[in-house]
């Protein structure tokens, strides 16, 4: 009898890609859950209305690259971009901003360059930057959160998403903007005098920043990622932000804790900067890419004029991915320096 | 005590030890014929010395080593030789090879042997011309003749013999088994090998996960006395590799390139080592092994002793193989172990397993997905490469950078496929990235030659253009010499007369016309 002819090895690992890409879509819900509470369903609506489209987008560009797309589709890839991107966009933004957003990182970010895993940028931040970019002020527009001004309902929220103009929400600067407005106040003044400061940094986002925490420490434990790029990102913003404190001064940059806490902080260093495939591969090459990250995030916030700056830092860095492999090598077995006789 | 030392990557994939139950040896019998590879071994075939029609008893020399790296092959049963010609060999490549087939008369009839009486008092030349004539070569995988490997001892100096009961693969119980069957014949082994290589540390390396094997070669070792240190360290996958135990236990990497024995490090398998002690103390060629028959498409797993060239069909009858829920017929571990064709095919001495799954238990692989580059394969790399960045560079084709990211360091243990979730089988990505700059180091081999061959030629042309010249010169040297000398007697002035007085009368001749 014939039997079939397999190259070795014959056994596998439990874990596939569609699993790598569920374990990131189930983190992102602790984060989901806090954004949604403090900024009712708009965020929620994005993700649901992006999800959809950027699927079908996924199928059309399948199709027209000659692969099935139903093995592809599969993937669950295309709905973490989608995600990712959604959670990033304003709640409560209108529908072709959307549409634009997941057109530009679905297309754009992605297929053009061949599909899964051949996109040198991260395909989210490439559609967020387009937005950015071309529709600042829409961009620019967060509602207030909750205890801040009032939250809209579902009915309310599709309204806004989908007839031009309907929605006068309270949208509020985020602390962000606020700290980089500031002029003449001392930090703690600041803080005490403007409502959008919570404990540590902006009323909600101190939250919204610790679930995603919460759910990126839950990938690193399952092993879907490594710890090296978020870790180099966060202290070397960390470090940045001591440098710039200037004992919270009227010109202060903001506490390490304040910018840990603040804006897309934490949703970067755990779902945006850990994308494998534009970010460096070796753990060494991890490390420098996270903190390159990390220093050029606090440099956009604080000098630059964006709500955030996760997105630019991002991608300047996905330019240097692969320059920083060819240098980050790791040392190969049998390859270690002889020790000599010195020692 | 000594110490562990941790090395880089690894996995652990289910073990699957108890499925072929460790510790007993079933007897796989004697089949009705038996197909023997004239290359079982690393190196030469074997040059035969028996013909089609001859009776040969059991023990018996059917062929000799040809040249140094070569082993001789005997006879594991009385009958007779009925054919000599290619026929399939347990390869990757499914491929045929020179084969001597037996048809056995089951009487089992042996020739006699005898060893020395006491090998201490032996010179090691005397030991290793014992354990060549037996036809050892390594059992645990390779196959590299053993003699050769211990002749390592007059290139370098040696102070550690390793035998390698580390038995990582999942599945494979041969060497756990003989580790608790026959310690005290390992132990034995592992002090000739030393005696041989003339070093003073013996280290018997059991993974953690063979607790009773461990207990059975600490009491040997403790019974035997002398300089047999027993280790055992955390069960991971491959730290069975030769490079990746030295590092367990010795903390030192070989270097890229070379050899154990470059630090000072020969390592054996059990099962060598038991061979290497039969055929010195016994004389007893090797004609045997303990092969793992497993996986759930058999009634009867279990680890078998059974004759080198036995068909695989016939272990599958034995063991109780049920094909309906079986595609896969693997030769070796479920890692490294390579997929049959048919099972015609002999085992051989280095066949330590025959795993014949069912599919739900190692299920056929699905398509390949893309490469997202998350680096679970650079995580479980033992070697420290960077698989993913090898698949990139193998898939373009890209030697320098293949070079430059150390694909020869790669000993092809699969983990980096075992974990990809893309399920890309990268390791055979390298085997044909290796093979292709193989070839191309090969072919550019060939045209330096070629090159240099008409490189050669031109300027010998050349050489013989300007000798020719300069005889010509001379030639006309030593003439106007001559006519110089001879004066009226000028040959060219009298030519050149000549073609005048010549042209002047066929002027005239045409005018007159």
């Amino acid at each position: 009898m014939s039997f079939l002819r397999i190259t070795s090895p014959h056994g596998h690992s439990p874990l596939n890609t569609a699993q790598v890409m569920q374990a990131v879509l189930l983190a992102t819900i602790p984060g989901i859950v806090v954004l949604t509470w403090f900024f009712g369903p708009g965020t929620l609506l994005n993700i649901v209305f992006g999800g959809v489209l950027a699927l079908v987008l996924e199928a059309i560009a399948l199709g027209l690259r000659d692969r099935a797309p139903q093995r592809h589709l599969k993937d669950y890839s295309v709905l973490v971009t989608s995600t990712l991107l959604c959670i990033a966009l304003p709640p409560y933004a209108p529908w072709w901003l959307i549409a634009t957003g997941i057109l530009s990182a679905v297309i754009l970010g992605k297929h053009v360059f061949g599909g899964l895993g051949y996109n040198p940028f991260n395909p989210a931040m490439v559609g967020y930057v387009v937005l950015l970019i071309s529709f600042p002020l829409q961009m620019s527009s967060w509602q207030a959160p909750r205890g801040l001004g009032e939250i809209p309902g579902v009915a309310e929220s599709l309204t806004a998403m989908f007839v031009p103009a309907s929605y006068d929400g309270v949208t509020m600067a985020t602390p962000l903007d606020l700290l980089r407005q500031n002029k003449g106040l001392l930090l703690d003044d600041l803080f005490s005098s403007t409502p959008q400061f919570g404990q540590w940094a902006g009323v909600g986002w101190e939250w919204v920043n610790i679930a995603f925490l919460a759910g990126g420490v839950w990938l690193i434990y399952r092993g879907i990622f490594t710890w090296h790029a978020p870790l180099a990102m966060l202290i070397t913003l960390g470090l940045c932000a001591a440098i710039g404190f200037d004992s919270g001064s009227s010109e202060s940059g903001g506490s390490p804790l304040f910018h840990w806490l603040s804006g897309a902080t934490m949703f970067g260093a755990f779902f945006i900067i850990t994308d494998p495939v534009s970010g460096a591969t070796s753990n060494r090459g991890r490390l420098i890419f996270g903190a390159l990250v990390g220093v050029l995030l606090y440099l956009i916030r604080v000098a630059g004029n964006y709500p955030d700056a996760l997105a630019f830092a991002v991608l300047i860095l996905n330019f240097a991915a692969p320059f920083i492999d060819q240098y980050t090598q790791p040392v190969t077995y049998g390859h270690k320096p002889t020790k000599g006789d010195d020692e | 005590m000594n110490t562990i030392f941790k090395i880089h990557g690894g996995i652990h994939p289910d073990e699957e030890k108890q499925l072929s139950n460790p510790g007993t040896v079933l007897d796989a019998g004697v089949p009705p014929s038996l197909i023997l590879p004239l290359s079982q071994h690393i190196g030469k075939p074997s040059s035969l010395c028996v013909a089609p029609g001859d009776y040969v008893l059991g023990g018996q020399l059917l062929a000799e080593a040809d040249g140094m790296v070569s082993v001789p092959l005997h006879a594991p049963t009385s009958g007779t030789v009925v054919a000599i010609e290619p026929m399939p060999v347990p390869h990757p490549s499914a491929m045929n090879n020179l084969c001597l087939e037996l048809e056995c008369d089951g009487e089992d009839r042996w020739i006699e042997y005898a060893g020395c009486e006491d090998w201490r008092v032996e010179t090691p030349d005397r030991l290793i011309s014992c354990i060549r004539a037996a036809g050892v070569a390594g059992m645990g995988g390779a196959g590299f003749p053993t003699a050769v490997k211990l002749m390592a001892r007059d290139r370098l100096p040696l102070q550690t013999l390793i035998i390698n009961g580390t038995e990582c693969e999942p599945y494979i119980t041969a060497d756990d088994t003989l580790m608790q069957v026959d310690a005290a014949g390992i132990v034995e082994g592992a002090q000739i090998l030393a005696h041989i290589l003339g070093v003073e540390e013996i280290l018997l390396a059991v993974e953690d996960n063979k607790p009773a094997a461990l207990d059975a070669m600490q009491k040997a070792a403790k019974a035997r006395g002398g300089d047999c240190n027993v280790m055992t360290f955390p069960t991971k996958y491959p730290s069975g590799g030769e490079k990746q135990l030295i590092e367990i236990l010795t903390g030192k990497q070989v270097p890229t390139g070379g050899l154990p024995a470059d630090l000072g490090i020969v390592c054996q398998n059990p099962g060598t080592a038991v061979a290497a002690r039969d055929a010195v103390c016994f004389g007893k060629p090797l004609t045997d092994r303990i092969v793992t028959l497993t996986g759930r498409a058999l009634a009867r797993p279990g680890n078998y002793r059974a004759r080198l060239g036995t068909p695989i069909e016939h272990l599958l009858t034995v063991a109780g193989f049920d094909p309906s829920q079986n595609r896969r017929l693997i030769h070796g571990g479920p890692m490294m172990g390579f997929a049959l064709e048919s099972s015609a095919v002999p085992i051989i001495k280095t066949t330590n397993c025959i795993l014949v799954p069912t599919e739900q238990e190692l299920p056929t692989p699905p398509d390949a997905q893309a490469c997202i580059r998350c680096g679970l394969c650079a995580e479980a790399c033992p070697a420290s490469l960077l698989p993913q960045q090898l698949y990139w560079y193998a898939r373009a084709k890209d030697q320098e950078q293949l070079e430059r990211h150390h694909l020869a360091d790669c000993i092809e243990c699969g983990a980096c496929s075992w974990v990809c979730p893309s399920h890309i089988p990268l390791v055979q990505y390298y085997r044909a990235a290796k093979g292709m700059i193989k070839e191309s180091k090969t072919e550019k081999i060939r045209s330096d030659r070629s090159r240099d061959r008409f490189e050669a030629r031109q300027e010998r042309l050349e050489r013989e253009t300007l000798a020719r010249e300069e005889q010509r010169a001379a030639r006309r040297a030593a003439a106007e010499q001559k006519a110089a000398a001879g004066g009226a007697d000028d040959p060219v002035a009298a030519a050149i007369a000549r073609a005048k007085a010549k042209k002047d009368s066929a002027g005239d001749e045409s005018a007159n016309s």
